[in-house]
């Protein structure tokens, strides 16, 4: 006679320790877990930036709040601001030092769109130069829209095949 | 010591026939003959205490006119509170050219260098005359009047990216004129920058 299986959760004494799962939940778990962010700040959206790492909006929440300053320790780039030409070089620069694998959010309508800078001297869209993951709308944007951005890049890591990437690299 | 700015506009015209009065809407003002420049900021630095540089910048007339550009120097007093103006008109208008002021103020220097990146204005003798806004080996300087507002065309400044990348400085959309805030508008949704004129895009042509 078979018992009717009221375990719902892990029970090790009949797992035998073994918790099975798939290598891209598992990898995309502890990415998306631990999304640290490179702060791209160049304008006024960085400091929107700094309040969304900061106590009352706490990006720390979602497991990203360790900013690096140093593109070879981040996962993800913020590009918080207004990227004018001349400074455009340097994003490409500090993106192309990032470790794979790496995303990029483009925070504000500057950052999107070039945004109210319709001028000779502002590129217009930072995703003309880097490949952009999700884009926040605002001007700048609130902490709120930017979590959702991280929330929204998680949700997009955890849909991708990272286990078949690791193998074809 | 003690001069009033009005005083030191006649003094300065005492000592230099040459200065002419100019209009001005607030506070003194007089243009100066390009040769004498240098000398007359320095007459009114060390004798009648305008020991501030406040701000040098100039002016584009527009393609055509003659003088084409005006320098205008700012000095500010510390010693009887106001300010003074000086302007020179630059003598060549395709080559525009003044002396450097830097020896009298270094706070000059990285003024004359934004007057030289953005309107071309030559300033023989300064130390160091690169660009300091736009990125070294820009072809154009933006704010004479002949230059559009969206920009021209030019390859990117790092050579590598550009190649990376395969994009280019374009001409900013400029759909709708310039994209402008209204300060003055209370429905904080209209306030925001938008295009004043939204009967043309990049799909719809401006109506003549």
């Amino acid at each position: 006679m078979v018992s009717p299986n009221t375990e719902l959760a892990y029970n090790s004494k009949i797992e035998g320790e073994v918790v099975v799962t798939r290598a891209d939940a598992a990898i995309n778990w502890i990415r998306t877990n631990s999304m640290w962010p490179m702060p791209m700040g160049l304008a006024c959206c960085a400091i929107e930036l700094m309040a969304v790492a900061a106590s009352r909006f706490d990006i720390a929440r979602f497991g990203a709040e360790v900013m690096r300053f140093s593109p070879r320790q981040s996962d993800c780039m913020i590009v918080a601001g207004t990227v004018t030409y001349k400074m455009a070089t340097a994003v490409r620069r500090i993106y192309d030092q990032m470790a794979e694998p790496k995303w990029v959010i483009a925070m504000g309508a500057c950052a999107s769109s070039g945004g109210m800078y319709r001028s000779y001297a502002t590129l217009q869209g930072v995703d003309r130069i880097i490949p952009v993951d999700v884009y926040v709308s605002g001007c700048p944007p609130r902490p709120e829209a930017l979590l959702d951005a991280l929330m929204k890049l998680q949700a997009k890591v955890r849909k991708e095949h990272s286990a078949k990437n690791l193998l074809s690299a | 010591m003690s001069t009033t700015a009005v005083d030191a506009k006649s003094a300065l015209k005492a000592q230099f026939p040459a200065v002419t009065d100019r209009a001005s809407l607030d506070w003194p003002a007089v243009n100066v003959p390009v040769a004498e420049v240098v000398a007359a900021l320095k007459y009114l630095r060390d004798t009648l205490g305008f020991d501030t540089l406040t701000d040098l910048t100039a002016v584009d007339w527009a393609e055509g006119a003659s003088p084409r550009f005006t320098v205008v120097y700012h000095l500010y007093s510390t010693v009887h509170p106001g300010y003074f103006r000086v302007a020179t008109d630059c003598p060549d208008d395709a080559e525009p050219a003044v002396p450097t002021v830097v020896e009298l103020w270094p706070a000059a220097n990285w003024h004359e260098r934004e007057c030289y990146d953005l309107l071309g204005v030559k300033f023989t003798g300064h130390p160091d005359l690169r660009r300091i806004l736009m990125w070294e080996g820009y072809p154009y300087h933006p704010l004479r009047k002949e230059f559009p507002l969206a920009g021209i065309e030019v390859p990117l400044p790092d050579a590598e990216i550009a190649a990376e990348t395969g994009t280019k400085v374009l001409p900013a959309p400029m759909a709708g004129g310039p994209f402008v805030a209204s300060p003055g508008e209370i429905n904080l949704t209209e306030a925001e920058p938008r295009a004043k004129d939204e009967s043309w895009n990049e799909r719809k042509a401006k109506p003549e």
